[in-house]
């Protein structure tokens, strides 16, 4: 018998914790059990027990994987974390254990300890099905599951990880597990940031022989990868078991760059447990506690708190079909590359051909099917077709810049991917998962022969107005502040945005519209309109040029242009080469949509001198709530006072959609409860029925975007006026923190905006949290876009300097010259603020301070503002 | 009250005297030479404890901002007058009648060179602090803070690149440079730097006096707290001093190296006789670095604890910076 006891230095473990217990295994031998146990010192303290959590370790680590949550365990939770027989300071067996009779040495220690109240359990790599198959053993005491990158079944048709299949070979495993630490230093190198050596030294402390060892080696032995292992049963009948765990909350915190236990696990496990609360740690590997350890917050918080939901008025919904009331009429035009058109019935008969196709290739409800496919006449059809089979479509765009988007589709796990040829290789260098489904030139129709001769079950095809709370569509946000996140809309909120849409811009069937901006275009057909797709390279909105627009206009004889700001900027830059006909196609449309980003006042102004008949409608929302609002900025009177309020107005709340405001504190955080008090300017938050269901598997990204439940924290900050207005004044993680408060930029970037010579204006603050100085960062009437950023002169002369300072209306401590602002690449329009912060921060205080200041935000992907 | 303050032949401590007489208060300056302010003088050093019993004698406050400032000289002077000063006066303070005494610091007893951006005071630091100035400067704060006790309130007050009309040091340095064409812009000139107007500063040391009882036993940095990139705040004083804006531009660590370089000289100039010797050099490494790496402080809890804010802007010390140019000119 080899037991032990960890030294009492180990970095994050608190020696009283460390106990020895004696027990019965499976076979009623006694042995000594090492666990970290804070249950004595709750009892020392007179601390009732209300909940414990019972944490189970893998191979090969020990319970020190869960010393953070042992320290941070909230009061009245008592954590037992232990050592596995044969691992750890927990006794040496004679024999190798399996995993049946490691789940009922598990079940006769917990008996032996007492653990008779409610009990959550919490597992990592192979403790995993040790853990799961306690729970299903202890139903009745059960009330928390909570996962860390483990598996409980080898998904079909997928290799063995490389990792194991090599280690399984027995000369090697028993070199690398037993004869050396090789296993052992392996597990915690892959950890980043790197572990410090103290704690690396002190996961392997337990394991310092050979004879110390033997178990790890078992360990792996017991995976069984045939039916005749001996585990093999035990683990199929705990797999098959978790269907029972319906009931029970479940959370998976999973680091995505597990060599082996990778996403695919992940999507095994969310397959038998579909309830379960995910967050996913995209750059976090195997010990994901460990590279990332804001996961044990996250484990208490989902762990100790319940969210209710008031439950919303049912809104109305459009169910998402091709209207077909009028099946002769023309529903797409494409007027780039070779062109094409179709009318509503012949691409409701493409829809349904597609999708009986690809319910001949697998595609079934509830699977993901990631969307590659350019905007127009395809990606229409394919995606009604995997909404036809009530599966979930993925739907990324270049806009997120290609190394984003492959991370964006990876993190989704689509089961399937539909693109056109030349995505492929975005998927591949990606490893994005999932079944590839070709869609070229060409390919629909041979698609649609292919499935000609499938029948589709009944039961197979979801009725648009059936399960309508299953999920529908994820979408990813741009990133501008931060790496793309999975926005998942259920298939009642993607018909409450369409139905939301039809009702605020009154769109009728039989309606036309031009389509340069794919997102709303993609809903022509549920709501019976026209459309055109302009003759443009959707993936870069800025080569939409007005010949381009006027010859869409005339294709459909449109009312209405969808396009996003940077398109129609490109389209005012390019107008003076229209010929007189198509100025004329110009006249007709009564309505542009802009949204995505803010539209300058000059350039609506602009605009509407090209297309007079136009209202100039910015709706305002974002990828997880859109439309918030809408206002034609051009109404706003700039003699009334009430109109020339601070920010931008972005009109009165739409029907359903309630905003209110989380009052920002001094140091740019923002208040807990919401108020609909004008003048208060704070985070914007909104509900209502067409708002995001969840971020994609990051359960606390959600939660805390979700405060309180049911609303969405939109990161803008703003204030409501008396007229109940909203006006935007920032995005929050731009908020300055000055010494007089915070500060959103917005307001005073207009003031300066208005100085003669100052083309655009952006302002940032350097300097710590709530002490910060204004600097302003001017981009002046004839500034060189070409210019490299280390050829600008920074300075500007001092009388504009005196007029900006003098129009901020705020102090100014710095103004800096540049002659260009770096802006998102999907809208082109958003400033990232965050950067811009960086670089004056480098001048004003050196690149050594800088690079201090803004260690942790990455830079995100820009181009240069024109 | 009745106050004495040391040093008040130097701008900031005739701005003081001035402050605290115009609002009724007793003033007595104790000056080595004759200066004719208008206030009762007692001649003598800070280090000569008869001089400093005398000028003690009787007083209710004391505001010490007598110091050796010249960014060179040997240890021994600073010592003398900074650290023994220091030590001489608080201690016939205790033993006296005085209740309140407000040490004038400098920021630069607490940092070694770096850039600093909205730091707050930190503690004096005789060891890290750079040039003997600034390490003679820490120890005679660490000694005044020392002494802080119930019968005798001791506060210090850091002042940061105090300006004013008649400033023979930082303002009258610059626009001499810059007439004779020798003044330099560090780097891009984009270090945020702040400055303090004089009568800012003299305001805070008084109410540093007034608000002892909260502020006693602190070190507070006071400036305007309106950093400026140094390049505009150059030019916005030579503007105002009528001198042209300085056009040559040197890179950071060519002129830290060159700093170094000079005080180098300066040394070798002063141990050897017989080489003439050098008293005003054209650049430091200390002034260097003031100017090339950023300066400015949190200035909220300062503002908090002194119930203080700047009467003057940066624009108005310019405005009447200029006034008083044209008024001399």
């Amino acid at each position: 018998m080899t037991t032990g006891a960890p030294s009492t230095d180990l970095p994050g473990l608190d020696p009283a914790w460390s106990r020895s217990v004696e027990a019965p295994d499976a076979e009623g031998v006694t042995r000594t059990w090492h666990l970290l146990d804070n249950g004595p010192l709750l009892e020392a303290a007179g601390t009732p027990v209300e909940h414990t959590l019972l944490c189970v370790h893998g191979n090969p680590t020990w319970s020190y994987l869960w010393r953070r949550v042992l320290a941070s365990a909230p009061p009245g939770w008592r954590v037992v974390a232990v050592d596995h027989l044969g691992m750890g300071w927990s006794e040496r067996t004679e024999a190798p254990r399996t995993l049946a009779q490691r789940v009922e040495d598990l079940s006769r220690l917990t008996d032996t300890l007492g653990l008779d109240g409610p009990v959550a359990t919490l597992a990592h790599d192979w403790g995993g099905p040790i853990s799961l198959g306690w729970a299903l053993a202890h139903r009745e005491r059960l009330t928390h599951v909570a996962l860390t990158n483990t598996a409980v079944h080898q998904p079909e048709g997928s290799p063995w990880p490389a990792a194991i299949a090599a280690v399984r070979t027995p000369p090697l495993l028993d070199l690398v597990c037993r004869r050396t630490t090789g296993f052992v230093q392996a597990a915690t190198a892959t950890v980043r940031p790197a572990l410090p050596a103290p704690v690396r030294q002190a996961f392997a402390a337990p394991y310092s022989t050979t004879a110390r060892r033997e178990a790890i080696g078992d360990f792996v032995e017991d995976i069984p990868t045939t039916p005749a292992h001996p585990s093999f049963d035990e683990l199929d009948r705990i797999a098959r078991g978790l269907e029972t765990l319906a009931d029970i909350p479940v959370l998976m915190v999973w680091g995505m760059r597990d060599p082996v236990f990778s996403g695919r696990y992940l999507a095994d496990l969310q397959r038998r447990l579909p309830h379960a609360d995910v967050h996913a740690y995209a750059d976090a590997s195997h010990l994901v506690l460990e590279d990332r350890p804001e996961g044990v917050a996250v484990i208490w918080d989902w762990l100790t708190t319940s969210q209710t939901l008031v439950a919303d008025a049912p809104a109305p919904v459009v169910p998402i079909r091709v209207d077909t009331t009028a099946p002769d009429d023309t529903a797409i035009v494409e007027l780039g590359g070779a062109g094409g058109e179709i009318t509503f019935g012949a691409l409701d008969r493409r829809v349904e051909g597609l999708a009986r196709s690809l319910h001949a290739r697998g595609v079934r409800a509830g699977q993901r099917v990631a969307l590659l496919v350019r905007p127009g006449i395809d990606l229409t059809s394919v995606l009604y077709a995997v909404w036809r089979l009530g599966a979930v479509a993925v739907v990324a765009d270049a806009g997120l810049g290609l190394r984003r988007l492959g991370a964006a589709l990876r993190s989704a796990a689509p089961q399937h991917v539909v693109g056109f040829p030349a995505a492929r290789a975005i998927v591949v260098a990606a490893q994005v998962p999932g079944q590839w489904i070709r869609l070229g030139e060409g390919d629909v129709a041979a698609l649609i022969a292919e499935g000609a001769a499938h029948d589709v079950p009944a039961h197979d095809l979801v009725s648009p107005t059936a399960a309508l709370d299953q999920d529908g569509a994820v979408l990813f946000t741009s990133g501008a502040t931060g790496p793309p996140k999975g926005v998942v809309y259920t298939r009642r909120q993607v018909g409450a945005q369409v139905a939301l849409l039809r009702d605020t811009f009154g769109f009728r069937p039989g309606a036309r519209f031009v389509a340069a901006f794919a997102p709303f275009a993609l809903y022509g057909p549920a709501l019976g309109m026209a459309s055109a797709v302009p003759d443009m390279d959707v993936t870069a909105p800025d080569t939409l040029t007005a010949g381009a627009l006027a010859d869409a206009v005339a294709a459909v004889d449109a009312t209405a242009v969808f396009a996003s700001p940077a398109a129609l900027d490109n389209v005012v830059a390019t107008a003076d080469q229209l010929s007189p006909d198509r100025l004329e196609q110009l006249r007709r449309p009564r309505l542009i949509l802009s949204a995505g980003a803010p539209v300058p006042l000059d350039l609506l102004r602009r605009l509407r001198e090209l297309l007079p008949g136009a209202a100039t409608h910015t709706p305002y929302g974002m990828t997880e709530a859109l439309p918030v609002a809408t206002l034609d900025p051009l109404t706003l009177d700039a003699a009334d006072p009430a109109d020339r309020d601070r920010g931008v107005c972005v009109g009165a709340p739409l029907t359903g959609v309630t905003v209110r405001v989380a009052a920002l504190r001094p140091d740019g955080s923002t208040a807990d409860d919401l108020t609909s008090d004008a003048g208060v300017t704070g985070e914007i938050v909104v509900r209502a029925p067409h708002v995001k269901d969840r971020y994609d598997r990051l359960w606390a990204t959600q939660r805390a975007s979700a405060r309180p439940a049911g609303w969405h924290r939109t990161g803008d900050v703003g204030h409501l006026d008396d007229r109940g207005r909203l006006w935007v004044e920032g995005r929050l993680a731009h908020v300055l923190t000055t010494p007089d408060g915070p500060l959103p930029p917005y307001a005073v970037e207009q003031a300066i905006e208005s100085v003669p010579g100052v083309r655009r204006a952006a302002l940032v603050g350097v300097g710590p949290v709530g002490t910060q100085q204004v600097v302003a960062v001017v981009v002046p009437q004839g500034a060189r876009p070409d210019r490299h950023l280390a050829r600008q002169d920074t300075s500007v002369p001092p009388d504009i300097a005196r007029q900006v300072r003098a129009a901020a209306g705020v102090p100014v401590a710095a103004v800096l010259r540049r002659d260009w602002l770096p802006v998102d690449i999907r809208h082109a329009a958003k400033v990232d603020r965050t950067e811009l912060a960086r670089w004056a921060t480098t001048l004003l205080h050196g690149r050594d301070a800088a690079r201090e200041a803004y260690q942790h935000h990455p830079k995100a992907p820009s181009r240069r503002s024109r | 009250m009745r106050v004495l303050v040391t040093g008040a032949s130097g701008m900031l401590g005739r701005a003081v005297a001035d402050t605290l007489a115009a609002r009724g208060d007793t003033v007595t300056v104790l000056q080595r030479r004759p200066s004719g302010v208008p206030y009762r003088e007692v001649l003598g050093d800070v280090a000569d404890p008869a001089a400093v019993s005398e000028a003690v004698a009787g007083q209710d406050a004391v505001v010490h901002l007598a110091a050796k400032v010249d960014v060179v000289g040997p240890w021994e002077d600073y010592r003398r007058t900074n650290i023994d000063g220091t030590r001489t006066l608080v201690e016939a303070a205790r033993a006296g009648s005085v209740t309140r005494f407000v040490q004038v610091s400098s920021p630069s007893v607490a940092h070694a060179g770096s850039s600093l951006a909205g730091v707050g005071a930190g503690p004096a630091d005789p060891e890290r602090a750079r040039g003997n100035y600034a390490r003679s400067k820490a120890a005679a704060e660490l000694i005044a803070l020392g002494t802080d006790g119930d019968e005798l309130t001791v506060t210090a007050v850091r002042p940061h690149l105090v300006w004013g009309p008649g400033d023979t040091q930082l303002i009258g340095r610059i626009l001499e440079r810059a007439r004779s064409g020798r003044l330099p812009v560090l780097g891009r000139g984009t270090s945020l730097v702040d400055t303090t107007y004089v009568t800012n500063a003299a305001d805070a040391i008084v109410a540093a006096l007034d608000r002892a009882d909260v502020a006693r036993g602190q070190a507070l940095v006071v400036t305007n707290g309106e950093p400026r990139p140094i390049g505009e705040l150059i030019a916005d004083i030579c503007r105002a001093g009528g001198a042209p804006p300085p056009r040559l531009r040197i890179p950071a660590r060519l002129a830290w190296a060159a700093g170094a370089a000079v005080e180098g000289a300066m040394a070798v100039s002063a141990s050897v006789p017989g080489l003439p010797e050098i008293t005003e050099p054209p650049l430091t490494r200390f002034l260097a670095e003031q100017l090339s790496t950023a300066h400015w402080f949190d200035q909220r809890h300062t503002r908090e604890v002194l119930d203080w804010t700047p009467a003057v802007s940066l624009d108005e010390g310019l405005r009447i910076l200029a006034a008083a140019h044209s008024a001399d000119g």
